[in-house]
């Protein structure tokens, strides 16, 4: 423990004194010049330590309090002893702000968190080794730009998906097929209609727009110089004229499609499956322009407190059994080969896309934006996140 | 041991005091003082790492984005309508409790005031997201789905109103009380009629304790944040601007830059307020 976080403090030292400067193209160096902190990995697994703390999506993490069929948590806690202590976080930000504070030791990342964590020296990188069911992982998943870096995995991949379009089936007719339905300025579900309260959402109107805009020119919807950017935030402005509330606590989803304060809006399959269990007359579609999406990665924190139960669990998470019981749940692609033997719907696989990549090649995963066009523009500089937040505040008025 | 206090009465001062204005120093004034520092830094965009560098950027960045000076004119508009709202209600109620109701009854009354702050401020919140629910009771007294005022900014309103109610009818009670009947029948005795005694006795003495109960009222709805996420729609205020650029942005910086906003407001408020006497009220 003491030396991962004498490293740490080197490796914070370093990325202060050869930051900005740094070209592209040396070793250990990211996006925007930026190089990576050195953070030791584990070297061999040791005894769990009794408990583990993990940040996750809803619907991650469950030991059958949400419905007593639901539960991947309990057979772990009773073979490793490793107590999990689950905070649910409804935002990335929210994410990084939470393993910035050192308090937990392993999340589940999405692509516009992994990256930031990283190069801000908040999670390890991972020995794969130490993790048995990482060979299982799809190959599609493994070393990808939001999840490794040079090669060095900082993560295990868990799943992917798409963020969908929910409407109310009895109230909205006909039913929707487009993303046009949630930017339309004549909607009649005017108040009704509900967005995700992030400002990685700018990258849903993007993607509209580069559908539907094709002289905008975008190529990527989270590569967005100044024009393209303006015409993303307009229409989320024009937008706001039509939304109810946005969301992004999900129990608060499903009660207000529940009780018809919002009819139509972003989704994630969960809050779907929530919403139907709650007897609420929604479904949810893949809308013609495709959709954004994520593709998470379990990571352990640099400063994990629990190191051992951490790898424990991410072996676990991605079992066969435990990883098909998310994907089911949640309702997305599971990372193991092995999951798509295990799900109670064996067309889950099918239906989710788990190995075909030609269908995530039309999902564009979460990314965080930066200063240096991720299309591979050079002539002109992209918006960062930084503005992204800061455009998010002024839509929303 | 006993006899050294005794003897040196300042060390037995210290020993009392020291505790609580350490409290006072460290813990309350030091916070403020963190937070006014840190909102002339920066945080670097990608990683979210603060950049402990003066610059004025962030208070830059308020007085030039025009969304900022909007959502501070809302919560002060919100905060000041809550603080009318909470006057109109409390006035009659307080003035029944300290002077018509029987003594005996009024301390049942002043428990029942009491009991709302009984129960946790969330799930208050939140009882009140589901009776302005589409279809929910209030809906329903007006007469169908959808006739409700629905979440947003009324609903924020009328919702703070609810929770700080109590803050305000208790210092005009407590005001009124002090209020000799003798004065009341004086003023009746010159033959003065009910409405010129309100005017001309009650109210000058009312006047202070309502700017006290204001304070409350005021500085409470100008902070909050988790009323106007429950049941304000797509309402913001300042209060979620700040929770946003903590949680969300993780601009902690941006944040204490916000933050001064409603701290400078309510320095402005109790200014004013001061001019009435109101603070001896407290």
């Amino acid at each position: 423990m003491r030396h991962i976080e004498k490293a740490l403090v080197a490796a914070v030292l370093l990325l202060a004194g050869c930051g900005g400067g740094n070209g592209g193209s040396g070793t250990g160096s990211g996006p925007g010049g930026m190089s990576v902190p050195k953070v030791d990995k584990l070297a061999t697994l040791g005894a769990g330590e009794g408990s583990v703390n993990v940040i996750a999506w809803a619907g991650y993490v469950e030991d059958g309090s949400t419905d007593k069929k639901v539960d991947w948590v309990t057979g772990f806690e009773k073979e490793t002893g490793c107590q999990v202590n689950a905070k649910i976080a409804g935002t990335s930000d929210e994410m990084v702000t939470l393993m910035k504070t050192g308090e937990y030791d392993v999340v589940s990342a999405s692509g516009d968190a992994s990256l930031r964590l990283i190069y801000g020296g908040d999670v390890a990188p991972v020995n794969t080794s130490l993790i048995s069911n990482y060979q299982d992982v799809f190959d599609g998943l493994k070393n990808k730009q939001w999840n490794s870096v040079n090669g060095q995995p900082y993560g295990v991949p868990h799943g992917r998906g798409a963020n969908l379009l929910m409407y109310r089936t009895d109230l909205v007719k006909p039913a929707p097929t487009s993303w046009g339905a949630v930017f339309d300025p004549a909607s009649p579900y005017k108040g009704k209609v509900t967005a995700y309260d992030s400002p990685i959402y700018i990258a849903d109107a993007a993607l509209y727009l580069m559908k539907t805009k094709p002289d905008l020119g975008i190529k990527n919807p989270y590569a967005l110089d100044d024009t393209q950017f303006k015409a993303a935030t307009d229409l989320l402005t024009e937008q706001n004229k039509l939304i109810g509330e946005y969301w992004s606590d999900y129990t608060k989803e499903v009660q207000a499609f529940k009780a018809g304060n919002s009819v139509l809006g972003t989704t994630w399959q969960v809050i779907t499956n929530l919403a139907k269990a709650d007897k609420a007359p929604v479904e949810a579609i893949l809308p013609a322009e495709g959709a954004t999406g994520w593709s998470d990665t379990w990571m352990i924190s640099s400063k994990a407190k629990h190191p051992n139960c951490a790898y424990l669990w991410m072996n676990h998470i991605i079992s066969p059994k435990a990883n098909a019981g998310v994907a089911e749940w949640f309702g997305e692609a599971p990372a193991n080969k092995l999951a798509c033997q295990q799900t109670a719907d064996k067309n889950h696989c099918g239906t989710f896309h788990a190995d075909d990549e030609a269908y995530f090649g039309q999902i564009w995963y979460w990314t965080t934006p930066i200063a240096r066009c991720l299309d591979g523009r050079t002539d002109v500089t992209c918006k960062d996140y930084a503005a992204w937040a800061q455009a998010w505040t002024t839509v929303k008025g | 041991m006993r006899a050294f206090l005794h003897r040196h009465p300042r060390v037995r001062l210290a020993g009392l005091l020291s505790a609580p204005l350490l409290w006072l120093i460290v813990a309350y004034l030091g916070a403020l003082a963190v937070l006014l520092v840190s909102a002339f830094w920066t945080v670097n965009g990608f990683t979210g790492e603060v950049v402990r560098e003066f610059t004025l950027a962030n208070f830059r960045t308020i007085l030039a984005e025009e969304v900022y000076r909007t959502v501070t004119l809302r919560s002060v508009g919100v905060a000041a309508a809550v603080t009318v709202i909470c006057v109109v209600l409390a006035v009659p109620m307080a003035l029944y409790m300290a002077k018509v109701a029987a003594p005996r009854s009024r301390h049942w009354l002043v428990i029942a005031i009491l009991t709302p702050l009984w129960a946790s401020y969330l799930v208050k919140a939140y009882a009140w997201r589901i009776l302005l629910a589409n279809g929910g009771p209030v809906d329903w007294l007006l007469g169908g789905a959808g006739n409700g005022p629905g979440y947003g900014l009324f609903a924020t309103v009328l919702v703070l109103s609810y929770l700080w109610l109590p803050y305000m009818i208790l210092p005009i009670y407590a005001g009124l009380e002090r209020l000799p009947d003798s004065l009341l029948e004086a003023s009746a005795d010159l033959g003065a009629r009910a409405g010129r005694t309100l005017r001309s006795v009650v109210l000058p003495i009312l006047v202070p304790a309502v700017f006290a109960g204001s304070i409350f009222t005021f500085s409470l709805s100008l902070g909050d944040y988790i009323t106007v996420q429950i049941v304000g729609g797509k309402t913001q205020l300042i209060g979620n601007l700040v929770y946003a650029n903590i949680g969300a942005a993780n601009n902690l910086p941006f944040a204490a830059a916000l933050a001064t906003i409603p701290v400078l407001i309510m320095v402005i408020y109790l200014v004013a307020v001061r001019r009435s006497g109101a603070l001896e009220e407290l």
